[in-house]
Formats: C-alpha cells, sequence, structure tokens
C-alpha cells in the first residue's frame, strides 16, 4: 500500500473507533438512568473516568513492553506485576484479617499498592541493568521467576488462611470496575497523564526500537536508554491501573493483537491510539452490558480473561501456522 | 579509516576474536574472509558498536565508537548483519524510510523522501515499493535492507554477508552496487563473505581471518593464491586465472 492509502485507512479506522468509543461512552452514562441526573453523572461518571484511565494504562503500555521485546504474545503482567498485587492482598489479609484490611482507607492501600509495585519494577531494573549484562530476555525472564515466586507464596497463604478471609480475598483478586472514589480516580488519572508526557516526547523513538537492537543502533538510537525509559513507564502505567481496580492485564494481549490486525502497518502513531480505542471499547462497551443486561450478575474482568484466553490460544495456533 | 588495535571478545570461555590490529583503509571495498567461526562477524559487530569489547579500541575517523555518542556515529558507519527479522509489519517504503532517522529522527523531510526513492530504484525495487516486507521474496527483502543502509548515507558501510538469500544475478547485481558506491560515491564498504570468488573479483582489499586472528591481508592477487587458500580453509584448491580475475576452484 502507499504511504498515503496506510495513512488514510488508519485515519478512517481510528475514526471508526473512536465514534464507537464514544456511542459506549454515552449508552453508559444513559441508559437506564432513572433519578436526578446531577448523581447519576457524577456516579457513573467516576466510573466511566476510572474504566478510560485502566483502558488507556493497559493498552499502551502492552503495545510498548511488546515493542521493546519483539514478541506479540507477551503482557507486563509476566514481569510479576499481577502476582505482587495477589500476594500484597493475600500477605495483608492473612496478617490483618479480611475485616482490617477491608478497613484500610482505600487511598492508602492505593498509595501502598503501587509504591509496592512501582518500587519492585525499579528494583527489577536496576539491578539487572546496573551491571554487564544488560539484557531484556534476562530481565523478562527474572521477572517470571519471580512471578512464579509470588504467585507460590500467595498459593501457600491462601491454603492456610481463614476460610471466611479467603473469600474476601478471591473477590479482590478478581478486576472490579466499580471505584466510586473520585479522588483516587482523579489521582491515577493524573499519573497516567505525567506518563504520557514522557511517551509522547519519545513517540519516534518507538517504531525504530520495534526494528531490533541492532538496527535501532545502526541508526544511532541509545538503545539501552531508550529500553529502560519505556520499561519505567510501562511499570508506572501498569501499577496505577492494578492498583485501580485490580490485576487485568491479560486483557492488554486481546487489544494489542487486535490493533495490529485492524491497522494495516505496524507504526505507533496509528497502533497505539488504535489500542487505546479498542480497549475503551471493550470496557466501556462490556461494563454496560454487563451493567445493564446482566445486572451485575458477574464481573468484567472473568469475562475479558475468558475471551482473551480464547484470543491467546487463536494467535499460538496461527503463528505456528506461519 | 577504521583503526581496530587489540579488539578482543570472549563468550564465557571460548575466546573468539583475540586480539585483533587492523587498519582498513578509507575508500574501496574491503572483503572479510575465513572460516566458520573465524570471528569475522563479531569483528564486525564490534566495529559498529553492537557488541560490547572486551579489550581494545575501534576508532572510525577518530572518533572512538565505543565514547561518541550514537546518533553521531551513525550519521558515519551503518551496519546491516545478516538475520534481519523484524516483528513490525512494514512496507519496502517504511522500511527504507528509517535510514534517514539519524538525520530526520523520525520526520522524514522532502529530501529525506528523495533519498529514500533513490534508494529504492537504485536496487530495482521500484515496483515493490508499496509492498509489505512480508509479500516479498527472500532476496527482495534482503535487497529493502540494503535499500535502507544505503540511504543512510554514511561514509562507512558495512555488511555481514550480504550475499544470504540473493541468487546469481543479484548476487553479482549487489557487488556491482557495493563497488559502485565505494568508486563513485566514495564510500568505505566493508563486507564479510563466504564465496572467495566474489572477494576475488570484486574486492580492492581483502582481510583473511582465522581462529579470532587476523591471519592475513592483503590485495586480491596476493590472498587468492592455491597456497594461501589451502592453509586458510585446509582444502584442496586450485586457482586459475580468467579475463584478469582470479578464480579459486575447491570441488
Amino acid at each position: 500500500m502507499s504511504p498515503e492509502a496506510l495513512r488514510k485507512t488508519s485515519l478512517v479506522t481510528l475514526a471508526v473507533l473512536a465514534a464507537l468509543s464514544l456511542v459506549a461512552a454515552i449508552a453508559f452514562m444513559t441508559w437506564g438512568a432513572r433519578g436526578s441526573w446531577s448523581f447519576v453523572l457524577s456516579f457513573r461518571g467516576t466510573r466511566l473516568m476510572a474504566i478510560l484511565v485502566v483502558a488507556y494504562a493497559i493498552s499502551v503500555s502492552t503495545v510498548l513492553f511488546q515493542t521493546i521485546t519483539g514478541n506479540r504474545i507477551l503482557t507486563p503482567s509476566i514481569m510479576g506485576f499481577d502476582a505482587l498485587y495477589v500476594l500484597l492482598q493475600t500477605v495483608l489479609v492473612f496478617t490483618l484479617g479480611a475485616a482490617a484490611t477491608s478497613a484500610i482507607d482505600p487511598r492508602l492501600m492505593f498509595i501502598i499498592e503501587v509504591a509496592a509495585m512501582v518500587g519492585f519494577s525499579l528494583l527489577l531494573f536496576r539491578s539487572l541493568f546496573s551491571g554487564h549484562a544488560q539484557n531484556l530476555h534476562l530481565l523478562v525472564l527474572v521477572g517470571i521467576v519471580l512471578g512464579v515466586l509470588f504467585r507460590s507464596l500467595s498459593g501457600f497463604l491462601q491454603r492456610i488462611i481463614n476460610p471466611d478471609d479467603f473469600v474476601v480475598l478471591q473477590d479482590r483478586m478478581f478486576a472490579s470496575f466499580n471505584v466510586t472514589d473520585g479522588t483516587l480516580v482523579g489521582v491515577s488519572a493524573a499519573l497516567v497523564a505525567v506518563v504520557t508526557v514522557f511517551i509522547w516526547r519519545m513517540r519516534d523513538t518507538f517504531d525504530v526500537v520495534a526494528l531490533g537492537r541492532d538496527m535501532a543502533i545502526s541508526l544511532g538510537l541509545d538503545y539501552q536508554a531508550a529500553t529502560t525509559r519505556i520499561l519505567i513507564l510501562v511499570a508506572i502505567l501498569i501499577s496505577v491501573s492494578t492498583a485501580l481496580v485490580g490485576p487485568v492485564t491479560f486483557f492488554g494481549l486481546l487489544v494489542a493483537n487486535l490493533a495490529y490486525l485492524i491497522i494495516p502497518a505496524s507504526r505507533h502513531r496509528y497502533t497505539l491510539p488504535a489500542a487505546v480505542l479498542i480497549s475503551v471499547l471493550c470496557l466501556v462497551g462490556g461494563q454496560t452490558v454487563l451493567e445493564r443486561l446482566f445486572a451485575f450478575d458477574t464481573a468484567l474482568s472473568i469475562i475479558i480473561e475468558f475471551a482473551g484466553g480464547l484470543f491467546f490460544i487463536l494467535f499460538l495456533l496461527k503463528g505456528r501456522n506461519r | 579509516m577504521i583503526e581496530v588495535s587489540g579488539v578482543s571478545k570472549s563468550y564465557g570461555k571460548t575466546l573468539v576474536v583475540d586480539g585483533v590490529t587492523l587498519a582498513l583503509p578509507k575508500g574501496g571495498l574491503t572483503s572479510i574472509i575465513g572460516p566458520n567461526g573465524a570471528g569475522k562477524s563479531t569483528l564486525m559487530s564490534m566495529i559498529a558498536r553492537l557488541l560490547p569489547m572486551d579489550a581494545g579500541t575501534v576508532i572510525v575517523d577518530g572518533l572512538d565508537v565505543t565514547k561518541v555518542s550514537g546518533d553521531v556515529l551513525a550519521k558515519r558507519l551503518s551496519i546491516l548483519r545478516q538475520d534481519n527479522h523484524l516483528t513490525a509489519r512494514l512496507t519496502v517504503t517504511d522500511l527504507v524510510t528509517f535510514g534517514r532517522y539519524p538525520y530526520s529522527k523520525g520526520r522524514p523531510t522532502l529530501q529525506d523522501r528523495e533519498h529514500v526513492e533513490r534508494a529504492i530504484d537504485y536496487l530495482g525495487l521500484g515496483d515493490f515499493r508499496h509492498r509489505f516486507l512480508d509479500e516479498l521474496s527472500g532476496g527482495q527483502r534482503q535487497r529493502a535492507f540494503v535499500a535502507m543502509v544505503l540511504c543512510q548515507d554514511t561514509d562507512y558501510m558495512l555488511f555481514d554477508e550480504p550475499l544470504n538469500n540473493l541468487d546469481i544475478s543479484h548476487s553479482v547485481a549487489m557487488m556491482k552496487l557495493m563497488r559502485k558506491s565505494a568508486r563513485e560515491l566514495g564510500k568505505t564498504v566493508v563486507v564479510v563473505l563466504h564465496d572467495i570468488n566474489f572477494a576475488s573479483c570484486y574486492s580492492d582489499h581483502i582481510v583473511v581471518m582465522r581462529d579470532g586472528r587476523l591471519f592475513l591481508q592483503g590485495s586480491p592477487t596476493d590472498i587468492v593464491r592455491q597456497e594461501v587458500l589451502s592453509e586458510i580453509y585446509a582444502t584442496e584448491f586450485r586457482v586459475h586465472e580468467l579475463d584478469g580475475n582470479r578464480i579459486a576452484t575447491f570441488y
């Protein structure tokens, strides 16, 4: 395809996605609304904002993580973010008990979670990148091993925990988009906005990073610095999103690959917004359908994990055929 | 001029490049030949700062490659390695445009676009310019990567086995192109080659490596000799003079 045709197709696709997302957002805000508009709009507005923040954080972090690893079936969750979150919850419920954990101020909890996850990833990057071994794959591998460790620890604690507490814990392990604390959502949005500024300033380097290490260096990019910076941004995005609603990083795999599928050429200026919009469409649309049609019978994240799993298998099979 | 002095590299306990000191002259086409595992590709990667070296220095036109900033060197020296696998889906034009990244940082100007078009035409990819790389044959893809390097417009161009995936006519075209770049555009081209006869017919200078060391260097007439080649490759060679070129047979 000629550059003009590529540009046009990509822009039209983005416009369609944006329109669909807008429709989903309007439906989410207005469908089945009864009573005072000011209450409905502010109540639903907070939750819509939370979903938007999560949709954005997950999709952008997944696309960028796949860019630096050069692998389209990885998500940042492989670095152990989800596992660390679950471990944190498990340890809190185990040591303090379900009642005391639920009584912790959600804002304090949010700060603890974000700090733990960002701190963990920075420690991991620092210890691995400070020496001579500057290997991204080693980093990912260490992340996987630590993730398994965290998961095993959580599993162990969950087996010996009081069954009543376990029920509460289990509820916390699935993402829930029923956030109503406006301050938390506001802080998350602000953090994500700051990260976005940095991403925006690096926007021209992503395509070069995607060419792989050798070519990127040959083209004069400071590859080491660029990938480290991207990893830190990814870590912050994932941490904020996980602390806000719980672990949904698997979802990123789905939206990133859908974005590659519908955007003809791999240019980040198109794939990044496409992934964000697909993500918004799935989460906002999904949550609307869930609340209005299924009357909150199930959690959106369960549906996401289910659909995500199916797609994952599909991508694996497709990759094998090639 | 590329000055390599005392460069070593080992993977674990295996020494793959062992204290190589070498001066590659500016201008002309230099071939690096040698048996498998001689350290040719590793040396080339270290010259192009893709691999850190354990000891020694590489100076390109007075710039130490490990110290000078990457984007300064990217306007002087470019490299194309043998396995170029992309996860990104790109068209030929997209890929070649990346060659202008050191100059335009991702926002190609009109002048950059002209460079891109010229490089694409130079490699005979005009009909494929809007095709995606995964829709091309191995040889066409290889030429697209070479076009990208050409587009980078550096004084020094390093190619690690550029004839991989190319059939005979495209191999010849590629070598002619490289010699033309060296002679007409004043570029310095360094290639790792496996085909001795290509090295013999097209090079101005041949560097022979064996067991991680510089074994020999000189003009094709110095290197392409029965006794020299037989010693390098531990295989019987016959060398014939054909139309002013020295052709080695070893079958």
